[in-house]
């Protein structure tokens, strides 16, 4: 980026939407930077699957981008998050490198989770992202319970829950809200509305319109966002953060979204029309929302837009050929992991 | 096309048994995620909503728990539902209501209700889906008295078996292995139905007994068919229901061949293999062996993603042509 409109830039921020005066413009270039290459991993993915050099599924979170970007913004680095199978985006949200995600789709031992777990249970630990999950709602209970242990062993850190719609349906989603507020837990129940669980919209299963509505039946506050604009959903999330961080307990921040692509692989579409599609792919794109915004701000020019652009092609040309170079577990390894290897 | 020799998807089988069952009795409904316009996950209700509409063909939310309860409780009051967990793992939620519930009603209130429910748990590993969409737990839900417990291997078998569940008064848990969805074979027309609690001898042979369960049966045949060049006959059972098991057909095979081998999915220790093996052990056939009885079964581990891992963990062809051929050569 060329330097010097800087101060130019920084002066007139006052009347910009929250992000624009919390964060740097480098930081901000670096969201962008990260939209792009969760949405060209995902392409990329999506690419190897059809070519036959991926099996298994995979559910891609293309169109959420703007989601996993804000959430994970105001998070520290050894804050914690726990994930859906829809989770490629937070992943590398919070941190990931996409040579070992791509690693783990092709199931090899450089891969996150050594090949065992794949696409629906990526993970990285080191970063704080204790693992998507195979388990609708399954990861909501375990990010109250790693709360806890924030709250007892004094770490400090925040934990953040993501989860789609469908998940506020489960037990699990009202047990683990109702301990989270009555033990006033640093957590953050994020849950991504993207319209539909599977091919069930919202309207046929969930008795609220909005999810954020049941926040109140656990005393806690309840906020919608748009979550296709970053920064909308950046400055939920920073509220959270620091009512979470002061013990104050929990939030449940709802982000209306959308996934552009299929549930999984083996989606029709047959419950939504492709007006529906087209219309959120050609107006409310989260990556040209947030693009359109820095440039008008003055945050980066489109030099500065084909940089991110080329760098992340890069990124994940070469992300895919680690993958491809990297070994696969031998069958003698078959047991590995079950148990704590004790020395 | 001869009606005799009509083929269906083992999919098809099932979903013809619903819909035989849907216009036979108006109570019969069905229940789950995504059945309706998607068609199921595993497309086995297909277009079953556009037939008997979202009255009967009902989607349900993500929540199993909740949805196997509703169908317990429309059971003990006159309905018949067929609830769809949408993989049997997902086994693990419904849990309470299967176990604690289902099970036990009609035996805690000392005979005054049955709960004619059937619930349906796509299962087993090989499409890539990894440790929490790929596991084998019939087992768990065949240790519990009051439930029946079924997994039929062919087409054939599973439309007709169906139907034997949906008239059943009892609660009846049907595994159905995902790979086998696709398989085709003779399903005849109409209704009609396959006892459940009866094992099927599936090919006569004198030199050794494998029981196989599920997808397990046509890898043993296969085996079998295999073994044949090489001088070994071997006689397949397919158990088709492990609660309540059908001993007798199993002690009846060991007795004439001397030898047995129980070839299942689900993680070989505490399951169906060692039941076979302790009934065949307690049994008048165990005079009669000539060999000490063999299990295979699924790896100690949880299912991995790689692909080649995945199917190090369960039983294949050549794994069980090796056992076999040990066996009656006396290598064990
Ligand atoms: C307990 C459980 N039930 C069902 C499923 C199958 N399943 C996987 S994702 C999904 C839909 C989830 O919808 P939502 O929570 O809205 O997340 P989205 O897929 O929209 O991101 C379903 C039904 C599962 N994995 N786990
Ligand atoms: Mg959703």
């Amino acid at each position: 980026m060329a330097g010097a409109s800087k101060a130019a830039v920084v002066d007139s921020r006052a009347n910009l939407p929250f992000v624009y005066r919390q964060y740097s413009p480098e930081q901000l270039r670096e969201v962008l930077h990260k939209m792009y290459l969760i949405r060209r991993f995902e392409e990329g993915a999506e690419e190897c699957y059809t070519r036959g050099l991926i099996h298994g599924t995979m559910h891609l979170s293309i169109g959420q981008e703007a989601s996993a970007m804000g959430i994970c913004m105001p998070l520290a680095a050894d804050d914690q998050i726990t994930s859906t199978h829809r989770g490629h985006g937070h992943c590398i949200a919070k941190g990931a490198e996409v040579s070992r995600m791509f690693a783990e789709f092709f199931g090899k031992t450089t891969g996150y989770c050594k090949g065992r777990g794949g696409s629906m249970h990526i993970a990285d630990v080191a970063k704080g992202n204790l693992g998507a999950n195979g388990i609708v709602a399954g990861g909501i209970p375990i990010a109250v319970g790693a709360a806890l242990s924030s709250k007892m062993m004094k770490t400090g850190k925040v934990v953040v829950s993501f989860f789609g719609d469908g998940a506020n349906n489960e037990g699990a989603f009202h047990e683990a809200l109702n301990m989270a507020a009555i033990w006033k837990l640093p957590v953050i129940f994020v849950c991504e509305n993207n319209g539909y669980g599977m091919s069930t919209s919202t309207a046929r299963s969930t008795a609220v319109k909005n999810i954020a509505e049941r926040a109140a039946a656990y005393s806690m506050p309840g906020v919608i966002v748009n979550g296709n604009i970053f920064s909308e959903v950046a400055e939920a999330s920073f509220k959270a953060v620091e009512r979470a961080r002061a013990g104050e307990g929990p939030t449940l921040i709802e982000s209306k979204t959308y996934r552009h692509r299929g549930h999984s692989k083996s989606d029709r579409n047959r419950y939504r029309t492709k007006e529906e599609i087209e219309d959120w792919m050609a107006n409310r794109d989260p990556i040209t929302l947030f693009e359109t915004e820095l440039r008008d701000f003055g945050f980066i020019d489109d030099q500065g837009i084909q940089a991110i652009r080329d760098a992340v092609a890069k990124e994940i040309a070469d992300g895919i050929e680690f993958a491809k170079a990297s070994p696969a577990p031998e069958i003698a390894t078959l047991q590995n992991y079950v148990y704590t290897e004790q020395a | 096309m001869d009606a005799a020799l009509r083929e269906l998807s083992y999919a098809q089988a099932i979903q013809e048994a619903m819909a035989i069952a849907m216009d036979m009795d108006e109570r019969v409904f069905l229940m789950g995620e995504d059945i309706g316009v998607y068609g199921g996950a595993f497309q086995v209700t297909g277009d079953l909503v556009e037939r008997y509409g979202t009255d009967r063909v009902i989607d349900t939310p993500i929540s199993e728990l909740g949805g196997a309860g509703v169908a317990v409780g429309a059971a003990v009051t006159g309905m018949r539902p067929i609830f769809e967990f949408q993989f049997s793992d997902f086994a693990t939620l419904g849990m309470e209501q299967i176990v604690n519930q289902a099970a036990k009603m009609r035996f805690m209130l000392g005979g005054e209700v049955s709960v004619p429910v059937v619930m349906r748990f796509p299962a087993g590993s090989g499409t890539g889906a990894a440790a929490q969409h790929s596991q084998s737990l019939e087992a768990w839900l065949g240790h519990v008295p009051g439930l029946k417990v079924i997994q039929p291997a062919t087409p054939h078998d599973a439309k007709g078996m169906l139907l034997a569940a949906i008239a059943d008064p009892d609660p009846v848990m049907i595994f159905e292995h995902k790979l086998l969805y696709k398989m085709k074979g003779h399903v005849p027309e109409g209704h009609y139905t396959v006892p459940i609690g009866k094992a099927e001898i599936r090919r006569e042979g004198r030199d050794l007994t494998i029981v196989a369960t599920s997808i397990m049966v046509q890898k043993a045949l296969d085996a079998a068919a295999a073994l044949e060049g090489e001088g070994i006959d071997i006689e397949v059972v397919d158990l088709r229901t492990i609660r309540p098991i059908d001993g007798q057909t199993v002690i009846d095979s060991v007795k004439k061949t001397s030898r047995l081998l129980c070839v299942y999915e689900a993680v070989k220790t505490l399951g169906i293999g060692a039941e076979v093996s302790a009934m065949v052990a307690e049994s008048e056939a165990f005079d009669y062996l000539d060999a000490p009885i063999v299990r295979l079964g699924g790896a100690e581990t949880p299912i991995p993603y790689n692909p080649d891992l995945e199917k190090a963990t369960v039983p294949q062809v050549p794994d069980i042509i090796a056992a076999a051929r040990d066996l009656v050569k006396g290598v064990r």
